[in-house]
């Protein structure tokens, strides 16, 4: 893989399936996407096969000098790798998604899908701050043609929203890249990552960047564009959006916010933490009340992103490991339960919770699909919810134990809320005819949900493989942080190391003689 | 005084006004089936004269062998820059005017008038003085011709009330600005006794007077209305909306190349040494454009109107590289006037393409509804202008904007560039609002009417030229516009 640019090929191959998607007729389109996102995918995994974990921290680089300062510098880590992963990933099933639900303008549908995918890829590999940009922002295009287009009824109003929203969060982190680029000298970001601003600076700067992400998180109260660009939006459009483009903001707060602004980091980490605590909380209880499937499903992803941000902010490397496998999980779970709703949405046309019931008995296979799902996104230990959110609340106890257990109460709440959801949906009798005779999920749609499925309990049974990729800059990043990390008020202290291990089988007989040694906890 | 040298200088002027002399000959005796030959031949002398500008643009002119005449006219590279789009505006003008003229619903009973093209190349002779003024009497002589012949071209479909009244009410009002100009310009001389830029600028160094900070103002507002900013803006959106389309483009691009280098000129070279007295009034100009540019045109169901206020929304912007004061500043407007000139040229030729059942020209919101599904290459076409126009990336709209708010960003304005930027985003509003009207909506009318080959060739340039590839463009236009830039500067 030596000397070719796999980064420029990933972007390359989709961006000439849109060109061709934009001008081949509907069926002709579907195949085409298929084809190079299914290609882009194959291409991902060789870039996963030769990414050398314990290698460089920045690998796969390329770079070119362009016009006017601008420079097309890609590069990934571990980090990077795992969202272009999971970007790859779920764009085929998209494309599967859409196969039959979107008949209109299908050409240029698919090629909307084939632009987000390149951009997505180049916002993740991007090493270039204007680059970035540039990646980050022309995602509103695409993203407002597939609500506005494809999506419900009043998506009108969604697609206004969304792209307001997010075009004013990014112009001001424009203004505040200018300053830092004119302040550093430089636009490339590894050089950026271990520069430090002055921390008056760091303050406005923080802000700036803050303004972007939080509205891309989306955190509370910022989030109110999603619920309506995710009711709006057809099913692959959602899948999208909570899949991948929630992501982009976290991956900001860990690529910008908190390396290049540590200390500005730690002094509105309490600022994080407060929107997060609110909005694992407020979301959590109006999802519960939600009588849209859509909309439910929206919140909850309100409150995992809270979640998220929680273990960022935790200043240590379990919350930061955490916060990274509740991104992923989050962006298979979601995208799942998306997926699972546009199944029986394309068979009823509704998103209305009472319109279902009792679908265990028709579709069977569903059922267990949507079950799986949703276990995942309540955190069952074996599924990837658990790993993540469990690592993300160890983080945080460290840190505050208050937000660990305002936090918490997101697990129980989401439990509440999915099983209640589930309760209604897929239990209970038969109250409506047309619900009754809906046909179980077809081989399309079973090659969408299997591998998420076989994903997600994967990344719940062997984190090991997620994790390894990201644990070096993981560690870069916390040793970063270490000098700014704010106090811990769980005030730790180390015990005694066990004489042996914990599941060491004792060969004497009578008591446990290590059991009194268990240290501080 | 070498009046060879000096001649050599103004080649380009002494062409157009020979060709348009002699074409407006053709014209008298012709009459008007001659009209398409003077159409053609004017862009030909158009082109010949932008081709004189070549080597001038790509060497780079400047120093005491520029000036022309005694010092009246300077032909640097800024001011070549300025003409080269100024001739480009007005050839793009020409190409969609007979068409435009030539169909039965611009209700001219024998198609397009001779004149058009003789008037057109006598406003680009005019704003060629303009840009390339030594001396306020230089300056205001170009700026009249451009403005007389502009008055006549916004009036020239005499049976359309809208025209007649866009003329009268642009005359009126230009009057008015011109006067105040004028009055500017004569309390300028009597505080510092010279009409030239050099004397005026000598005088004006040190401690400034009064009466002195009043002929500065009156110079600014005078300027002001010419390349609409607000407060000055008023008669855009009328005389817009009235004036036929093709003269509408021709509005909404030359005569603000010129009138804004004229301004660069100005404030750089005249009032250099008064940076603080109207580095403020530029800043409030610019940010006065951006809001009011953006909010006046979120009620606008007229696409011309609309089009207006997205003028001077993007006056703004430019202005916005002027407040910054220093050359980077300047390169930058350049660049968004260059990338400016193209997005507003395509928008409005698409416009121009556009045309109901009865032949009519599409002119509200309802009559582009589903245009996606009707005509989706001109849809796609006027997609791209406006994201362009909303700054959005990868389009070069964005481009220009990166620049001139790198610009401010790096002068240390941080809060100035962070207050306009955010108000862009009002602006993006009603950008896609077209967007939405045309991909949304479902299709409202038929259109019909097949467009001539220019208005495609025309659509096809500005669009490639708007489109990412146009960043191929970026290396050669940031140079020319670093020269242009440079050569402002080496006379302060």
């Amino acid at each position: 893989m030596e000397g070719l640019p796999i980064l420029s090929l990933m972007m390359l191959v989709p961006l000439a399936g849109a060109l061709a998607c934009l001008f081949a007729g509907a069926a002709a389109a579907r195949w085409i996407a298929l084809g190079t996102t299914l290609v882009t995918f194959v291409l991902g995994v060789a870039l996963w096969s030769n990414y050398q974990i314990g290698g460089a921290q920045w690998q796969f680089t390329e770079r070119a000098e362009l016009f006017a300062g601008f420079s097309w510098a890609l590069g990934i880590d571990g980090i990077a790798l795992m969202l272009i992963m999971l970007s790859v990933f779920l764009m085929p099933i998209c494309i599967l998604a859409s196969w039959d639900a979107v008949q209109k303008r299908v050409g240029e549908y698919m090629a909307a899908f084939l632009f987000m995918e390149v951009l997505m890829i180049g916002t993740f590999s991007a090493q270039d701050l204007f680059l970035f940009y540039i990646f980050f922002e022309a995602g509103l295009i695409p993203m407002y043609l597939i609500i506005g287009v494809w999506g419900g009824d009043n998506r009108i109003y969604a697609s206004y929203k969304f792209f307001l929203y997010t075009l004013l969060g990014s112009v001001l982190m424009l203004i505040a890249m200018f300053w830092m680029v004119a302040e550093a000298g430089t636009s490339d970001i590894p050089t950026l990552m271990q520069y430090s601003f002055p921390p008056g600076a760091q303050t406005w700067l923080w802000l700036a960047f803050f303004a972007s992400f939080a509205v891309k998180v989306p955190m509370w109260p910022f989030h109110t564009w999603l619920p309506d660009a995710h009711v709006q939006a057809p099913t692959a459009g959602s899948v999208i959006l909570a899949g991948v483009l929630l992501k982009l903001g976290t991956y900001g707060f860990v690529r910008f916010s908190l390396p290049m602004f540590p200390e500005a980091s730690a002094q509105f980490a309490w600022l994080v933490f407060v929107l997060s605590m609110i909005a694992v909380v407020y979301t959590s209880l109006v999802a519960l009340v939600q009588s849209d499937m859509k909309k439910l499903i929206a919140y909850s992803s309100v409150a995992h992103m809270a979640i998220v941000t929680v273990g960022l902010f935790a200043f240590n490397v379990q919350g930061l490991e955490g916060a990274m496998i509740v991104m992923l999980s989050h962006g298979l779970v979601s995208a799942a339960l998306f997926l699972c709703v546009g199944v029986i949405y394309d068979r009823l046309h509704t998103r209305e919770i009472a319109r279902y019931g009792g679908l265990a008995i028709n579709m069977p296979y569903y059922a267990l699909f949507f079950l799986l799902f949703t276990m995942a996104s309540i955190g069952l230990p074996g599924t990837s919810g658990f790993v993540g959110e469990f690592l993300a609340l160890a983080g945080i106890y460290q840190t505050s134990s208050l937000v660990a257990l305002v936090a918490t109460t997101g697990i129980i709440l989401g439990a509440a809320y999915m099983l209640y959801l589930y309760r209604r949906v897929a239990f209970g009798g038969q109250v409506h005819e047309d619900a009754a005779a809906m046909r179980d999920i077809s081989a399309r749609e079973w090659l969408m949900m299997a591998p998420i499925a076989a994903s997600v309990l994967w990344m719940g049974v062997y984190p090991e493989s997620f994790l390894a990729p990201m644990r070096a800059d993981i560690a870069v990043l916390d040793a970063r942080l270490a000098a700014a990390a704010p106090a811990s008020d769980a005030a730790l202290t180390a015990g005694a190391p066990r004489a042996e291990a914990a599941n060491a089988l004792s060969h004497e007989n009578g008591a446990n003689h290590s059991s009194a040694e268990e240290g501080a906890h | 005084m070498d009046f060879a040298h000096s001649f050599a200088l103004i080649a380009p002027e002494l062409l157009l006004t020979t060709a348009g002399l002699a074409l407006l000959l053709v014209g008298a005796w012709g009459g008007d089936k001659s009209a398409r030959l003077v159409a053609i031949s004017a862009a030909a002398a158009l082109f010949g004269a932008g081709f004189m500008l070549v080597p001038g643009l790509h060497f780079g002119v400047d120093g005491p062998a520029t000036l022309a005449f005694g010092r009246l006219i300077k032909v640097d590279s800024f001011a070549l820059f300025a003409k080269a789009l100024i001739y480009l505006a007005a050839i793009g003008a020409l190409m969609v005017a007979p068409a435009f003229f030539n169909s039965a619903a611009a209700g001219t009973e024998r198609g397009m008038r001779a004149e058009y093209p003789v008037l057109v190349l006598f406003a680009a002779v005019g704003m060629s003085i303009m840009v390339s003024a030594n001396d306020f009497m230089t300056l205001y002589l170009g700026l009249e011709l451009n403005s007389l012949s502009a008055y006549v071209l916004a009036a020239i479909l005499r049976r359309d009330t809208r025209s007649g009244e866009a003329g009268l009410k642009y005359f009126v009002l230009g009057a008015l600005a011109s006067g105040i100009l004028l009055y500017g310009m004569s309390l300028l001389y009597g505080f510092t006794g010279g009409t030239a830029f050099t004397a005026v600028h000598a005088g004006l160094t040190g401690e400034m007077g009064i009466g002195a900070l009043f002929g500065v103002i009156f110079v600014l507002s005078g300027l002001a209305f010419k390349i609409s900013a607000v407060p000055f803006h008023m008669w855009t959106p009328d005389v817009y909306e009235g004036a036929p389309t093709p003269v509408t483009a021709f509005f909404a691009t030359a005569p603000k190349v010129a009138a804004v280098a004229l301004t660069a000129r100005v404030v750089f070279e005249v009032f250099g040494a008064q940076v603080d007295a109207w580095q403020q009034i530029v800043m409030f100009t610019a940010l006065a454009s951006i809001i009011f540019g953006a909010l006046g045109a979120i009620g606008q169901e007229n696409l011309k109107r609309l089009l207006a206020y997205s003028s001077i929304n993007n006056v703004g912007f430019i202005l916005l590289g002027l407040a910054v004061a220093n050359e980077t500043g300047v390169s930058a407007m350049l660049v968004y006037l260059f990338i400016y000139v193209a997005m507003s040229l395509g928008s409005f030729v698409a416009l121009l393409m556009l045309r109901g059942e009865d032949g009519a020209l599409f002119e509200t919101f309802a009559d582009i509804r589903g245009l996606s599904v009707t005509r989706p290459a001109i849809a796609w076409a006027l997609l791209l202008f406006m994201f362009s126009l909303a700054g959005i990336p990868p389009l070069l709209g964005f481009y220009g904007k990166f620049v001139v708010f790198q610009a401010t960003v790096e002068a240390g304005l941080v809060a100035f560039g962070a207050i306009a930027i955010a108000a862009s985003v009002i602006g993006a509003f009603y950008y896609i609002k077209f967007v939405k009207v045309m991909f949304f909506d479902a299709p409202a009318g038929v259109v019909t009417g097949k467009s001539g080959a220019a208005h495609w060739v025309l659509l096809g340039l500005t669009a490639a030229i708007v489109s990412p590839l146009g960043y191929l463009l970026t290396p050669s236009l940031t140079d020319l516009a670093d020269k242009a830039a440079a050569s402002l500067f080496l006379a302060v």
